[in-house]
């Protein structure tokens, strides 16, 4: 155990739960333990709904832990600490202030006179290299020069601890990497004007590439699942067998089975109708099952191999794999993705076909499906509001779950042809389209 | 993308004055003498309105029409002001809400010009024997048509400021009262300022129906151009009329050119998008001003000022984050504050019943729901027949660009533009063709407000997009088909919004319009605007009540029943994009 003295952060036992639609609370953070020390950088890598980026905000001030203990160099935190700045995923720049503005604005707000705020907003702009951009406004800029603006805005107040919420992820590629490895050049030549940094992300990547220790949380409750140290010397290379290595063993982790008993819904919180789905296009899966069927795949595939290969994050290949793997199309495990033989059949066949043995899946295996099925055979008129699936759904997962999952089983519903569905009036129908109209 | 030009805002310009400074000088220094002249006239005791009553001598007029300016000009400031302290309040409460924005909506729906009779005896109570008592009441006739779709826009636009953007100024450390002048007012401008201009718009008519008025034995006539009217109208002066038109035309122009186009301009980058769209709006006048060094320095103190107003450490009660635990609203004090408001509202239905009572009975009410159900006829028939034309000819020149803009502006100052100026030249056609005041007075409603028909189906027209265009006739489709698959839904949304303004006007209008007078001829239509006129006329304050009340209630229940289920419709199904 740390003395209190050096550790910047210290969290303890925290957790943190949101109302549900059905009244109840949603457990999204159990338990967490954290502790951020000077000099260097940690990583919080999970899944969307992991509750990482509620941490994160827990830490900045923005939102209270429901139990434990959270605190900022041994002050409990209630307000945004003193010391922390924070760099946005959307950026959050001030479209009405220009970059100089912008920059200058977190001085303002802690009294500091005019002088000396433009000389460290002056500073700030010239160390990450937005000289000549003072007076543009942020419209005017690209999506890496905008963050480049989030990034001064934050390091300009001379923060102790650096919050960054996924900044990356709203940038295309090449951006991303070259402001990564500007942030990381600047880290390591001891040139920010702070002591650590604390970031998010599901890039699993981004992670080994940049952070000293890396937290991975699992979801549903979001929980430390493993804490990773990486003892590579900056700057690193993506090539590095030992990096490559880290990733494999990062992306096994996180496709490890918890509980051998439930192997379908792995990493799909709930189960039953309270199984919340991921909305992912019908088209992207059969795709993704051609794809996999295919060379050089013929049916087995390494998940950070076929997820390069398809431009996908971490996060999106594992969710797709998820949702295969909840129809039976395909397998998922150790970070690999194998197709069963129903996916195989499912590769070879026609359209119609395809559409047979995708309902038939559907109504096995996804319990909310065969409901709405069993619902509409029953009734007379054929008919069901939505809201009363809506409803049952809302007794198991938050109310934006219920939409996500609601939409999904429109969408699968739709092209597997087992109903009809009404967007204006809200009903499910076993109508086909245009007999109605 | 546009270079940016440093130059401008580069630090060691010189302060030698160019060509332009002298021009804008001149626009500055001028408005100041104005404004101190008009604002000497308004504190004159009220016998000097006798010993100069208006006259229709035609070289009067530019200093009537400036002491119209001046009113328009002082209400919305009040508006402005109204709508930053109730928006405010409204958004951060989540108790004073609950009463504020009901009373907001049922306040835009009452008719102004009934407003008129209470406030003019109030102010000059207030302010015996002086003509600030008048003006005031005149000034707040026109508040009342500004200050409440402003009041709504910002409020609605201070529910939705961006969720990062919030926790960016809480990461920061921005107070209340800064992040109220940092975030939520720069956030609401674009649509505060549409407000303020569409409010602008309507407030012409009210400012000219408000400075002529008769209540019981009490006649007020300020100087400006509708008192200039009212008189030609009496007089039966018909270039008089022609006169006061012609300068409201120039006044409006002026007002569009010198106040709206450069705010508008200089509001541009308040718009919330992180892509640069489409053409910037352009004014000259905000061009002269920006091209001018001295001018530039001279507007610096006021940056300055602002600034330091903006960073003033003012403790505001902040709006709490809804994600907070712990933090949830106590249902005691709940209950509370809701029987408080009962209790409250039982009190005025009592007061509003008792007073109403002593002098009406039910023969009144029935009078008052046959009349209301005849002007409600009137506004149907009309906003059909309106759309029946303006809809095909706002799609034939929405669709021609060239031709589109060169009209829209056009349609926009008719909007503009008081109707009840030109009331006299159809008056005195009903008069000299001895047609029915039933039938004939009643386009009179839709005069002015029909243009914001023309004009928003204009936009909607030059806003659909090409490739459906192209779509629809690789398609083939023709006539009717295209009219109703294409062109009408893409339109639809544009439409609801222009009748929504345009009925809502109507209404307004219906006060001034089913009654009219050329000289010594008064014709009346029967209607609910009638009846309210008539009332106030007789200083008859129970039924002045009566038919604001029903008015009130009808404009209400129209908007509830027809038009927000349309506009819901039209936003959800037919917005394009």
């Amino acid at each position: 155990m740390l003395d209190k003295v050096s550790a910047l952060i210290d969290i303890r036992n925290v957790c943190r739960s949101f109302p549900k639609g059905s009244g109840e609370e949603l457990l999204v953070l159990e338990n967490v333990d954290l502790t951020i020390r000077s000099g260097e950088i940690v990583g919080l890598l999970g899944r969307s709904g992991s509750g990482k980026s509620t941490l994160l905000r827990i830490i900045a001030g923005l939102v209270k832990p429901s139990s434990g203990q959270a605190s900022c160099r041994g002050q409990t935190i209630v307000v945004p600490p003193n010391g922390v700045a924070m760099v946005f995923q959307s950026f959050a720049l001030f479209p009405w202030l220009t970059v100089l503005q912008n920059v200058e604005l977190g001085l303002e707000a802690l009294g500091i006179d005019a002088a000396e705020r433009r000389k460290r907003a002056l500073s700030a702009i010239d160390l990450i290299g937005l000289d000549g951009f003072e007076s543009a406004y942020p419209k005017e800029l690209s999506g890496g020069m905008r963050q480049r603006v989030g990034f001064a805005r934050a390091l300009v107040v001379h923060p102790d601890l650096l919050l960054m919420d996924e900044p990356f992820s709203a940038l295309d590629v090449l951006t991303a990497e070259t402001l990564r490895t500007d942030l990381i050049d600047l880290w390591i030549e001891g040139r920010l004007p702070i002591k650590s940094v604390l970031m998010v992300t599901h890039n699993i990547e981004e992670a080994v590439l940049m952070c000293d220790r890396i937290l991975v949380f699992s979801s549903n409750p979001g929980r430390v699942a493993a804490e990773i140290k990486v003892e590579m010397t900056h700057p690193r290379n993506r090539l590095d067998p030992h990096f490559r290595q880290l990733v494999d063993s990062i992306y096994a982790r996180m496709t490890q089975r918890a509980e051998p008993k439930a192997p379908s819904t792995e990493g799909i919180p709930g189960s039953g109708i309270g199984l919340a789905l991921h909305h992912v296009s019908s088209n992207v899966l059969s795709g993704l099952i051609e794809t996999l069927a295919g060379a050089p795949y013929h049916g087995h595939a390494d998940l950070p191999v076929i997820a390069s290969q398809l431009q996908l994050e971490a996060d999106d290949i594992l969710h797709l794999g998820e949702s295969l793997q909840l129809l039976r199309f395909a397998h998922l495990s150790e970070g690999d993705l194998m197709l069963t033989d129903a996916g195989k059949r499912f590769a070879n066949l026609e359209t119609d076909s395809r559409k047979r043995l995708f309902a038939e899946h559907l109504v096995a295996f996804v319990p909310v499906m065969g409901l709405i099925r069993r619902v509409l055979d029953e009734r007379p008129s054929h008919t069901a509001p939505a809201a009363r699936f809506r409803n049952e759904l809302e007794d198991y997962m938050s109310e934006e779950y219920a939409d996500e999952t609601l939409k999904t089983v429109v969408s699968w519903g739709r092209y597997a042809e087992l109903f009809a569905y009404d967007e204006q009036s809200e009903t499910f129908s076993l109508e086909n389209p245009g007999e109605s109209a | 993308m546009k270079p940016v030009d440093f130059r401008t805002t580069a630090i060691g310009r010189t302060l030698l004055p160019n060509v332009w400074d002298v021009v804008a000088l001149l626009l500055v220094i001028g408005a100041m003498v104005l404004i101190v002249y008009g604002g000497e006239q308004t504190t004159a005791p009220l016998s000097e309105l006798e010993r100069t009553p208006v006259s229709l001598n035609p070289a009067n007029l530019p200093l009537y029409a400036l002491r119209t300016v001046l009113r328009m000009l002082l209400a919305i400031v009040c508006s402005t002001i109204f709508t930053f302290i109730y928006a405010a309040i409204a958004a951060k409460s989540r108790r004073a809400e609950m009463v504020m924005i009901p009373v907001l909506d049922i306040l835009q729906s009452v008719p102004i010009l009934g407003f008129l009779t209470f406030t003019v005896v109030f102010f000059m109570n207030l302010f015996p024997s002086q003509v600030l008592g008048a003006e005031l009441a005149s000034v707040f006739a026109i508040f009342t048509s500004q200050a409440w779709n402003m009041t709504f826009s910002m409020y609605q636009s201070m529910r939705n400021v961006p969720k990062d953007l919030e926790e960016a100024a809480q990461s920061f450390h921005l107070s209340g009262w800064q992040r109220f002048w940092r975030l939520d007012v720069p956030f609401a401008m674009p649509g505060l300022i549409w407000n303020a201009m569409m409010s602008m718009s309507g407030g012409w008519f009210f400012v000219v129906a408000s400075e002529a008025i008769t209540v019981g034995n009490t006649t007020v006539t300020l100087p400006g151009i509708g008192s200039y009217v009212a008189l030609g109208i009496q007089q039966r002066d018909l270039p008089a009329i022609f006169y006061a038109i012609l300068t409201m035309l120039f006044v409006i122009i002026a007002y569009d050119q010198l106040l709206f186009r450069p705010i508008v301009a200089w509001a541009d980058k308040f718009r919330f998008e992180q892509t640069a769209s489409g053409e910037a709006p352009a004014s000259w006048v905000l061009d002269l001003f920006r091209r001018t060094r001295a001018l530039r320095a001279l507007t610096l103190p006021f940056s300055a000022f602002n600034r330091v107003i903006s960073n003033l450490r003012i403790p505001l009660p902040r709006l709490q984050p809804p994600t907070k635990a712990k933090s949830r609203p106590s249902r005691l004090l709940d209950g509370t504050w809701i029987a408080f408001i009962l209790a409250g509202t039982a009190y005025a239905a009592w007061m509003t019943y008792r007073y109403l009572s002593a002098s009406l009975g039910l023969p009144d009410v029935v009078l008052v729901i046959r009349d209301g159900l005849i002007t409600l006829l009137r506004v149907v028939i009309l906003i059909s027949l309106a759309t029946l034309i303006w809809v095909p000819v706002g799609v034939w020149i929405g669709l021609r660009p060239k031709l589109a803009e060169r009209v829209q502006p056009l349609a926009q100052f008719l909007a503009a533009f008081p109707a009840n100026l030109a009331f006299p030249v159809f008056v005195v056609a009903i008069v000299s063709f001895r047609l029915n005041p039933d039938v004939w007075l009643s386009p009179l409603m839709i005069l002015g407000t029909q243009w914001y028909i023309l004009f928003n189906v204009i936009a909607g027209a030059s806003a659909f997009p090409t490739d459906l265009r192209e779509a629809a006739s690789s398609l083939h489709l023709g006539g009717w088909r295209w009219w109703f698959k294409a062109i009408i839904p893409g339109v639809f949304p544009y439409y609801i919004t222009g009748a929504i303004t345009a009925s809502g006007g109507s209404w307004n209008a219906s006060i001034v319009a089913e009654v009219a007078s050329w000289g010594d001829t008064h014709l009346k239509a029967s209607g609910l605007g009638a009846y309210i006129a008539s009332a106030t006329e007789a200083g008859d304050f129970p039924r002045v009540v009566l038919g604001i009340a029903a008015m009130c209630i009808l404009v209400t229940l129209f908007n509830r029943l027809v038009w927000r289920p349309l506009y819901a419709f039209g936003e959800r199904r037919l917005r394009l994009g």
